[in-house]
């Protein structure tokens, strides 16, 4: 099972918000899709779920019903209880009455939801209204599980929780893709895609990642130029284009950067290209 | 009143705050000086909003005391605080001058003293509410920067930005610190975390850790599991009742006993490479919280 897009271009009113966009997403695997506010994250989702049809390019997708998608408000009814929107969604997905009740009693009880069935889904935290999200997504055992920002605004014991489901879920042979803002989190999946307006700045694993990033990375003292300098806590990270910093500063080992490090170099980069080709 | 720290921009010392029946902070105590980077950190429900409401003094302590530039908190000290919310706290249906003007009035200074980028400065005319996220909390830092506060709380401040946005926030942080001001951040994530100086971890409203991110993760180890199907030794381990994070194609297990692990993969006929590494931040932070 490979699911995914190819070429993708989709231009929002005129704008274009994805251009030449490539992402694969097979059985057994998770791929995340990072990036910031504005980089595209959802509407790659929404092509790939159908939600919106691309300007150009192609969409791999299994039949509607073999699509499980989570938007990023986490697609709960506030004023139904925990028991009733699972209820729903399973009657949308025409599930058996035994293997509703056997699936939804499974999964309540993993995410750790069960004893909160009868309670409003408006009342719940942030945490447990995204795994009910999650719960109403992969209730139907889709191929393909489909997850806007699971974890945003998810405390950390939540988010262990949630990442446990949908780890259980692609160990169970889905093909999950999810997006994130934050890096730590998009390292766990055997793929990553970085969005920065619109475009994949890079893919790959997160080894790949780590040892291929354009230029070097230093950690001086003083930063030869702000502008391409950033902080790891008190100490100092400098990017150099060309590979080598003007103070003879050693470029730091892929063991002393994070993946955090990489990206932003990259998005540095992205930076000063577009100002040498604006350039008159 | 004992226990006021001489030098503590925020000193809550022994606070505690009761619903009713409830205890929502139990005897905590919590300092942030001048430069420093303190994190507060937390599962939903730990006890962090309400903590932060009666640092600000938005809330009186039922018992224990809490001081903002050592006296009680109340409108003056707020003139010398720069808060920024998780809403961010701008109009959304003014422009971007408009909300520069109007943070400007309300602490008393001009409007040019709220320093924008020329990407912000560029946007002045249009509605915040129309200008993305990323920059809205630009703005929102620049207004809360303006009067130089000595003291500064940031509820998760970057949550949502890109990478390099991100970087340049807290860069901005780091400059405000390398000034003397003091920092409260909370968040839930814990590529902020790694960037405060001090960490101050709450469960069920008491302080559950506390010390640099070393410090708390000090002595914890997980097993790393390289095994040839990830999914079967996930499978596998889960079943034995680990908690097991993916990393990649790899594996941690939250466990200090490698020979268990090890005994679980080759029970279920599993090969595997295991390795005892030092605990993430995280991997702490869900041993903490299990713990208690």
């Amino acid at each position: 099972m490979s699911f995914g897009v190819d070429g993708l271009c989709v231009d929002v009113a005129g704008v274009s918000a994805l251009s030449d966009v490539d992402l694969d997403v097979t059985g057994g695997s998770i791929v995340s899709v990072v990036g910031g506010d504005g980089a595209g994250k959802s509407t790659l989702l929404r092509c790939l779920v159908g939600r919106i049809a691309p300007t150009a390019g192609a969409v791999r997708r299994p039949a509607s019903h073999e699509i499980g998608y989570m938007p990023a408000t986490s697609g709960t009814w506030r004023q139904l209880t925990v028991a009733e929107n699972v209820d729903f969604v399973a009657q949308a997905f025409r599930l058996s009455a035994v293997e509703r009740s056997r699936r939804s009693a499974d999964l309540l009880d993993r995410a750790a939801l069960a004893e909160a069935s009868d309670r409003l889904a408006g009342d719940l935290s942030g945490g447990m209204r995204h795994k009910l999200g999650f719960v109403m997504a992969v209730l139907h055992e889709p191929d393909l599980l489909v997850l806007d920002e699971p974890s945003t605004g998810v405390d950390p014991v939540s988010r262990v929780e949630l990442w446990r489901l949908i780890t259980e879920a692609a160990a169970a042979g889905t093909a999950v893709a999810m997006t994130t803002t934050y890096l730590d989190e998009a390292e766990r999946a055997s793929s990553i895609t970085v969005l920065d307006g619109g475009r994949v700045i890079a893919a790959g694993s997160s080894d790949a990642l780590l040892s291929t990033f354009p230029g070097s990375i230093t950690a001086p003292e003083r930063a030869t130029d702000p502008r391409r300098a950033w902080r790891r806590g008190r100490s100092i990270r400098e990017w150099h284009p060309d590979g080598a910093s003007k103070d003879g500063q050693r470029p730091l080992e892929t063991a002393d950067l994070s993946f955090e490090d990489t990206v932003v170099a990259r998005m540095l980069d992205q930076e000063r290209l577009a100002s040498t080709e604006s350039r008159p | 009143m004992s226990g006021r720290s001489p030098g503590a921009l925020l000193d809550a010392d022994r606070a505690t705050r009761r619903f009713g029946d409830v205890v929502a902070v139990d005897d905590v105590s919590l300092r942030v000086r001048s430069g420093e980077i303190v994190g507060l950190l937390g599962a939903n429900g730990a006890g962090k909003t309400t903590l932060i409401r009666m640092l600000l003094g938005l809330l009186a302590p039922s018992d224990g005391d809490v001081a903002m530039f050592g006296t009680t908190p109340s409108r003056a000290t707020r003139q010398r605080l720069g808060y920024v919310s998780q809403g961010l706290g701008l109009y959304g249906d003014m422009t971007v001058a408009e909300n520069v003007e109007f943070n400007a009035h309300a602490f008393g200074i001009r409007p040019d003293q709220i320093s924008l980028s020329d990407d912000l400065t560029s946007l002045s005319g249009r509605l915040v509410g129309s200008i993305g996220l990323g920059r809205q909390r630009q703005l929102a830092f620049a207004c809360a920067l303006g009067h130089r506060p000595e003291l500064l709380v940031l509820d998760e401040p970057t949550s949502g930005v890109d990478p390099l946005a991100r970087a340049r926030l807290w860069e901005s942080i780091r400059s405000e610190v390398e000034r003397d001001a003091g920092v409260l951040v909370t968040t839930h994530y814990m590529e902020e975390a790694e960037q405060c100086d001090r960490l101050v971890l709450m469960a069920a409203g008491r302080v559950a850790a506390t010390g640099s991110v070393g410090d708390i993760v000090a002595g914890r180890t997980v097993v790393a599991v390289a095994a040839a199907s990830w999914s079967e030794a996930f499978s596998a381990l889960g079943d034995a009742g680990y908690d097991v994070m993916l990393a990649g194609r790899r594996l941690r297990v939250v466990s200090d006993d490698v020979g268990a692990v090890g005994a679980v993969l080759r029970a279920a006929g599993l090969d595997g490479r295991l390795a005892v590494v030092s605990a993430t931040l995280e991997e702490a932070m869900v041993a903490v919280d299990t713990a208690r």
